[in-house]
Order: C-alpha cells, then structure tokens, then sequence
C-alpha cells in the first residue's frame, strides 16, 4: 500500500518543488534526474513485489477526509478551467467544465452517493505493466527534456518567454495523475485524475502561448471536457441506478442487463475521446505544436493511454452488445482512415500524430472485441507502441535540433548525416510495423482474433490498414538510408541527456521484443484468465516464437552472413547516374546543355488520394454519425 | 527431421526451378511474339556471367539491403515449404520486400529512387489480398500451419474460389509481369531504366536474379496449396495448376500494356473487395 501511494504522491511533490525553481540550473537538471531515478526506482519495486505476492490487491475502504480533499481539488480545476475560458474566452469550454463538476458536486452534497466499502485502490497485473510503461517511458521523456528545453529556448529566445519551471513539473505532475488514474478503482477517482490529465495537456500544448498553440490547447480541452462530462455522467447513473461506484464491481454487473449498456456506453465515450479517436483526433493533432516532449508524452505513456487504458479495463462488458460494435467500428475505421492520412503528411511529427491515432484505433478495436486473444493483443500492442512511439518522437526532436527541420524529406540521406540519431529512428520504425518485432506479433493476434470473432469489417480495416500502414513507413525507411556522396556530417547537437535517454529506449525496444513471451505468460496471460475467469491456452505456439527469435537472430547477423556472401571480391565504388552524367556530388547531372543541373528525389504522397483535403472532413462526418446513431440507440434502447 | 530435408530441398531446388522457370518464361514470350528466343537455361548461363564480373556499387548500404532481401526470401520459402505459419510466411516476405526497396533508395539515384516509389505501390497494392490469402486458409482449415492445410479433405480452392482469382491477380503485380511492371521489369525498352536495379551490378545483381527464382518458386507453392488436400495425386493436380497459372502469368504479361500507378492501385484493391472479401463474407457465413 504504501509504495502505491508514494508512487502516486511523489510526483506531485517533485512537480511542486519544480515550479520553484524558476530558473535553468545545473541543480534544476539534478533534481529532475533524482526524481526520475526515484520514481523508476519506486515502480520497479512496486513491480517486482507485486509479482512476487502475486495477487491483486483492493485497498483503502474508508476514506472520507481524502474524498473532501478531492472535492475540493475538483472545485479547484475547475475556477481554473473557468478562469482560462474567460481570459481567452472559450464560452464552451466554461460551460462543460461547470457542468461536469456541477454534477460530481451535487452527487457528492445530495446524499445520493452512496458510500459502499468497495475498495478505492486497485493493483493487479494490469497496473503493474501500465505503472512499468509509464513510470519507465514517462521519466525517460523527463530525462531527454531537460537537455531539449535548454536547447530549445536557446533556439527560440525571443519567440517564447521561458517557463520551463512550468513546464518541468507540469511532466511530473502528469505522471502522478497517471499513476492514480491506473491505480483508481473508485470510478470518482479515476475521473478526478482523468480530469488533471485533461488540464494538464491543455496547458503543456499551450506552452509558448502564440494563437496557434492556444486554439490547439483550447480544442484539445474541449473536446477531453466532452469526454469528462460523459464520465461524469456515467458516475451519475450508476450511483443512482445501479448503486455502484467502483469499475470492479461495475464489471462484475455483466453486461445481461440493459441497463449497463448506458454508462457503459458513455464511459466508453469518454475513453474514444481521450485516446483520440475519430472524430475526436484532430486534439492530438493539434498538440505537436508543443516542444516535443510534451508530444512525446501525450503519445507514447500517458494521455492517449489512459483512454486505451479504461476501454481495455472494461473489455469484457463489450462482448456482443452494441457498445462494443460502437468501439471496434470506430477504432477500426480509425486505424484505417488515420494511416491513409499519414501517407500524405511530410512533417515529421504529423505522420507520427496520425500513427498514434491509427495505433491506438488498433488497441481501441481490441478492447471492443471483448474476447481474451483481442485484450491479450490489444494490451501488447499498447506497450510496444508506448516505447517505440516515445522513440520516435524524441528522436524526431533531436534530429529537428540538428538539421533545423523535422520535414522527412530533410532526412533524406541521415545515415550518412547524422548516422547515431539515423539508427535510432530506424529501430524506433522497425519496432512500429515490422516483423519480428513486438507490434507485429500482436497484429496477428489481433487479426486472429477479428476472424474468430467473426467480425468481417474489422478484418477488412485491418488489412487494408496494414497495407497503408507499411506504406508511409517504408517511404520513411528509404528517406533514410539514402546514401548521398560528399554530404559531411553535421555537428549533432543532442545533450548528453538525450543521448542516455535515446539509447535506453532503443535498447528497451529490442529488450522487449526478445523478452515478450516472458511478459506475456507472467503478466497478461495471467491477468486476462482473472478478468475473463477461464484458464486461457497459450495465444502464440512456442514453434512461431521460436520462428519471431529466429528472424530477430536473422537480422542480427546480417552484416556478418553479407560479407560471406560478397567475399573475396574487390569493390569498386563509382557515383550513380543521374539520367545524364553525375558531375560528381550526387546532386546535380549534366544536362544536354552541358550545363548543371540539380536532381531532388521526393517521396509520394499522393495529396489527391490521401490528402487530409479529400478524407479528413468525410472521415469526421462518417465517424461522428456512426458514434451519434449507435449512442442514441444505446440511450434510447436502455431508457 | 522431414522438416529439414523439405527446407534442404528448397534450398538446392529452389533456384533451380526458379531458373528454369525464368528460361522457359523468356521462350515463351518470345514464341508468343514470334521470335526464336533463348534456350530454356539461357537464365543460368546470363546470372553465371554477372558473377564472373568486376564488382560496381554505389555505396555499401546497399550491398548490405540487397543480402538481407535474399536471406529474408530464401527464409519465406524455407518457412513456408516446412509447414510453417502461412501468416508469419507472409510476413517474412514483406519484410524481405522492404529491404529489397530500401537498397533501391540507398543508391540516391532518380531511377532507382523512382522504381522504389512505385514498388512500395505495389505493394501497397497487393498486400490487402496476400493477407485475405491467408484468412481464407484460417478461415477455412481452422488452422494457419501449412502443414495443417495440406491435411484437408478437399482442396481448399472449393471454398476460396474468388481468393485464389484474387491472389492470381496480385501474382501479375509480385512477379513484376506488365500490366503491374511499374517499378521494373524484365524487358529492357522502358521509360524506368531498370528501375529498382538501375544501380545494381555484377554479382549483387546475380543475388537479386537468384533471390527472384526462389521467390516465383515460393509463390507458385502458395498456388499449388489452394489445390494439394491429403490425397497423393492431388500433388499432380497442384503442379498441374501451377504450370497453368505461370503459363496464364506469361500471357498477361504478352498482352496488356503497362498501366498507370492509379488504376493499378484502384483495380488491384477493388479486385481485392470484390473477390476477396466476398469470397469470406460467404465463407463466414457457410463455416
């Protein structure tokens, strides 16, 4: 009990001495990295006790004076909510965040709330791999930001006003309220957090306060305040019809009656809001236009995960009723439509805004499925994407601060450019689509899964998603293996710092996908026959695992098995032709004029079939009626 | 133990099938287009030659992507003719597909850079339908092992019809035949150079033909699989087929022009909806 609670609490403290140390020191750096060492300490502690002890655990029954402070705290949130709609005055941003608190204030004064002694705390195998994710991942981000902010201001010192104190213990502050929310069993508890994150994100984005990064905070909050409101609402109902306040025994309900399907169906609203699903994507979107650990955060440990996190949580009540074809037609057709979109984006950091979103529209269809080899893919694919996606955008970051660009058509040749970060990104790629790596694996679950549940859509999303999902990867891979003759190095600026943080996370990467199985008998595999109360066979044959090590092995040794096949030849290296005579830089051929020319080779994007112009808007309008018709049947079935 | 004569066998025969496949491909176009053409094992003789040559690269990145898309293919075949999981099969051959177009992006040439765009097209293009493929065997053996789909009943083309049209189809796009030769081709006379090998000699070429016979070799097995169940002849039948469909894939390739990468793409995923998926909607609902 009380390493969860320090691990709930120290984060809010380490962010409360942060906000004092207002300017950039070397003592600032340590104490972040203390507080990092602490808190990965704390949760690999609270890991390796929990699968000793080997149970899951409910705790604190009675807490009265902890609700009234938490009371107060949401009352807080919101004057502050309020107080930014007024500043910049965002009349619906005001009026959501009122209501929802409105509506927690009056359950809790009424008296209508009832006070059961179902425990507030829950630790089970699923908390241990979340905590581990966002505990390991999350300080790895706080590690790398504190050589990019410094970078950063340097680079824009008359642009922003530094407020990186801020901005430090706003991360901490984010992995605290993602320690409570997963620990939250009390479903006022998980919505006081679920709401800090909200907060928290609408300030992270809005960091340098220009009018772009404010209409981009602002939607981000609105649209996570629907979210809040939904929960909200959820809370209500349940208190007053089912007389229940807590997820466990909120699952334990069954979904036999009608009357779940309603919070149900809201909670799950609420969770497609936070993880970003269609039409609710363009927030995550939106939020790139904060430096880039915030974008990191918000897409690999937290934020987004915390909506997966509730839709995997209440996975079983999806099972054959509506809801669930409400969350797996949206995280399908999520997954699909979002990664067409990535194919036309050259920035840098919007094809990986638009990957999160497909990804987590893969782990949201899982969840829907509601059958144990979906929530056993679905809660890999969360993991694996939570390293590799916080790979890519901290490298993404640190290949910005070298070359001054993020556009992926800069990194053209960066193996030869900048051959550290080049690898880098190139691990954080492979692991995001390729086999033998860890999201592959978990496709094939999830595929498995899809056909035998008979869910024909999902299965057609999922191949057609996975074509276009190697697409935009693929281009991206060749941009950077590109080797261009006489191009010299450039000076790579990444602090130290950056480095430690990069390379942990590659070699974290490569650690899982060797190590999964392991994860997979002792920690999912035993967490979903809790959940799903069955003893579940193995989902992936040891012959294929062998077969996924095998290719991994197979990679390995390439270099080595390529000399042998090349050997004993003498190489000659010459320039390539350029359709007319290289003249000798790889830039430029001689044309017919006998002059110079300069070459470019872009990659396609193929804006009239994939632009955000042609399938952004209908993809919003498709999925916004899809949620308002099955929501409106679900309401109107169960009233 | 039979796993590893099967893999042994694939390893020796492949390219020797392969190669005498390509000879009699090249015999075969040029009857069609009323030529003499070259002896059937004229492929041996031409890949032998590129490996007597001086090595020329450009960089050796390259030389690096093109090994890892030979490993990778001969690892497919191996994978698949031992009876292994026709799923991760496929996914193996993806990823020999993406090494094979990075050292194509590795040689920062317009040609090559150019015939990567569109092999990454293709496939795009064709993966879709290679993925139903392999549902269709789940959906319809209950099993994605190969060794357990040889073991069926009945061939397994009575109940995927419209898959195995569909897989054919995509077959023109993977054995690079026009009208899907975009990214390169086996003629010379086009506007791509050679494409993807524009920058690829001597030797490094001779992998790249060779790393090409075991992946037709590959290919072709998925296509005698629709066909083989438990009995013995039906592997006469599966032959049979095999040599039907690669003569069908010459053919098409004699008698459509190249198309654009639009209607490529349209018709190959339409094709896809249209045979594929139908053809598992209906097995859905019979199994």
């Amino acid at each position: 009990m009380e390493n969860i609670a320090f691990l709930i609490i120290f984060p809010f403290l380490a962010a409360f001495i942060l906000a004092f140390m207002r300017r950039q020191t070397k003592l600032r750096s340590v104490f972040v990295f203390f507080s990092c060492a602490v808190v990965v300490t704390a949760v690999i502690y609270y890991a390796v006790t929990g699968l000793i002890s080997n149970q899951t655990q409910s705790l604190l029954r009675e807490t009265h004076e902890l609700d009234i402070a938490m009371v107060i705290a949401e009352i807080g949130l919101m004057l502050l909510i309020v107080g930014y709609a007024v500043k910049y005055r965002k009349l619906l941003v005001a009026i959501l965040s009122v209501a929802q608190t409105g509506l927690m204030l009056w359950l809790d004064f009424s008296g209508k709330n009832i006070v059961t002694s179902a425990p507030h705390i829950l630790s089970d195998k699923l908390t241990i791999m979340m905590c581990l994710m966002i505990g390991i991942v999350g300080t790895l981000i706080c590690v790398y930001a504190v050589g990019y902010m410094k970078e950063y201001h340097e680079r824009h010192s008359t642009e922003f006003k530094d407020r990186s104190a801020t901005f430090f213990a706003l991360l901490f502050v984010f992995l605290g309220a993602m320690f409570g929310l997963v620990f939250s069993n009390n479903l006022m508890w998980m919505y006081f957090f679920w709401e800090i994150t909200s907060l928290c994100s609408f300030v992270l984005i809005g960091y340098t306060r220009t009018e772009q990064a404010m209409t981009n905070a602002f939607r981000a909050l609105w649209m996570n305040l629907l979210g809040g409101l939904a929960f909200a609402i959820a809370i209500v109902y349940c208190a007053l019809e089912l007389r229940t306040g807590d997820i466990r025994s909120f699952i334990s309900l069954g979904n036999d009656t009608g009357v779940v399907l309603i919070p149900l169906a809201l909670l799950a609203f609420a969770g497609l809001t936070k993880s970003a699903q269609l039409p609710f994507s363009r927030w995550l979107l939106g939020a790139m236009v904060a430096p880039t650990p915030t974008s990191a955060l918000l897409h690999s440990a937290t934020m987004v995960k915390a909506g997966v996190f509730l839709l995997l949580r209440l996975s079983p009540l999806f099972e054959g009723n509506l809801v669930g074809t409400m969350v797996t037609t949206i995280g399908g057709f999520t997954f699909f439509a979002a990664s067409m979109l990535a194919i036309s984006q050259s920035d840098g950091k919007k094809v990986l805004a638009y990957s999160t979103i497909s990804n987590l529209g893969l782990i949201t269809a899982c969840a829907g499925v509601g059958m144990h080899e979906a929530v056993w893919a679905g809660i890999l694919l969360m993991l694996f994407h939570g390293v590799s996606k916080s790979l890519m955008f901290l490298s993404v970051g640190a290949v910005e601060n070298s070359l001054g660009s993020r556009d992926i058509e800069d990194m053209h040749g960066l193996i030869v450019k900048l051959p550290g970060l080049a690898f880098v990104m190139i691990t954080g790629i492979a692991g995001m689509f390729l086999a033998p790596f860890g999201m592959l694996i978990s496709k094939w679950a999830a595929l498995k899964a899809f056909v035998d549940s008979n869910s024909m859509l999902l299965v057609i999303f999922l191949v057609f998603g996975s074509s276009t999902t190697l697409f935009y990867w693929t281009k991206w891979l060749g941009k950077l293996v590109a080797v261009v003759h006489h191009t010299h190095r450039y000076e790579s600026k990444v602090k130290m710092s950056q480095w430690i943080s990069l390379l942990i996370q590659a070699f974290l990467m490569i650690a899982l996908c060797i190590l999964f199985p392991l994860i997979s008998t002792n920690l999912v595999e035993p967490f979903l026959s809790e959940m799903f109360h069955e003893t579940l066979p193995p989902i992936i044959s040891s012959g294929n695992m062998q077969i996924m090590l095998m290719m991994l092995f197979a990679i390995v040794i390439l270099p080595i098995a390529v000399r042998f096949l090349t050997f004993g030849k003498k190489k000659k290296i010459v320039m390539s032709y350029m359709g007319g005579a290289n003249a000798g830089d790889d830039r430029h051929f001689v044309d017919s004029f006998g002059e110079k020319s300069s070459v470019y080779f872009a990659n396609w994007y193929m804006e009239d079939y994939f632009g955000e112009k042609k399938l952004l808007r209908p993809s919003i309008l498709l999925s916004s009626a899809t949620i308002l018709v099955l929501m409106g049947i679900i309401i109107g079935g169960g009233l | 133990m039979t796993e590893a004569i099967l893999i042994a066998l694939y390893v020796v025969l492949g390219p020797v099938i392969g190669g005498f496949l390509s000879g009699v491909d090249r015999k075969l176009s040029a009857r069609m287009q009323g030529r003499q053409g070259p002896p059937v094992w004229q492929s041996f003789y031409d890949v032998g030659k590129l490996f007597s040559k001086q090595v020329v690269v450009v960089n050796y990145v390259q030389d690096f992507l093109v090994g890892g898309f030979f490993i990778f293919v001969v690892f497919t075949g191996c994978l698949f003719f031992s009876g292994g999981d026709i799923l991760l099969v496929f996914f193996a051959l993806t990823l020999a597909a993406i090494f094979f177009m990075m050292s194509a992006c590795s040689a920062n040439s317009p040609y090559s850079s150019m015939g990567a765009q569109r092999e990454l097209l293709q496939m795009m293009a064709y993966e879709p339908m290679v993925l139903i493929v392999a549902i269709g065997f789940y959906m319809s053996t209950g099993s994605f092992s190969v060794a357990d789909i040889i073991k069926s009943d009945v061939s397994n083309i009575l109940y995927l019809p419209g898959i195995f049209i569909g897989f054919i189809f995509i077959l023109t796009i993977k054995m690079r035949k026009s009208p899907f030769d975009l990214s390169t081709s086996h003629h010379a006379h086009q506007e791509m150079v050679k494409g993807l090998t524009t920058e690829i000699s001597g030797n490094i070429l001779g992998f790249v033909e060779i790393s090409h016979w075991y992946e037709n070799v590959f290919l072709m097995g998925v296509v005698g699989l629709f066909i083989i169940n438990s009995t013995w002849w039906s592997i006469i039948a599966a032959v049979a087929v095999c040599l039907l469909v690669y003569f069908l894939e010459v053919l098409i390739d004699m008698v459509f022009p190249r198309v654009k990468w639009e209607l490529m793409l349209k018709a190959t995923w339409l094709f896809t909806l249209v045979a594929g998926v139908l053809n598992l909607i209906v097995l859905s609902a019979i199994k």
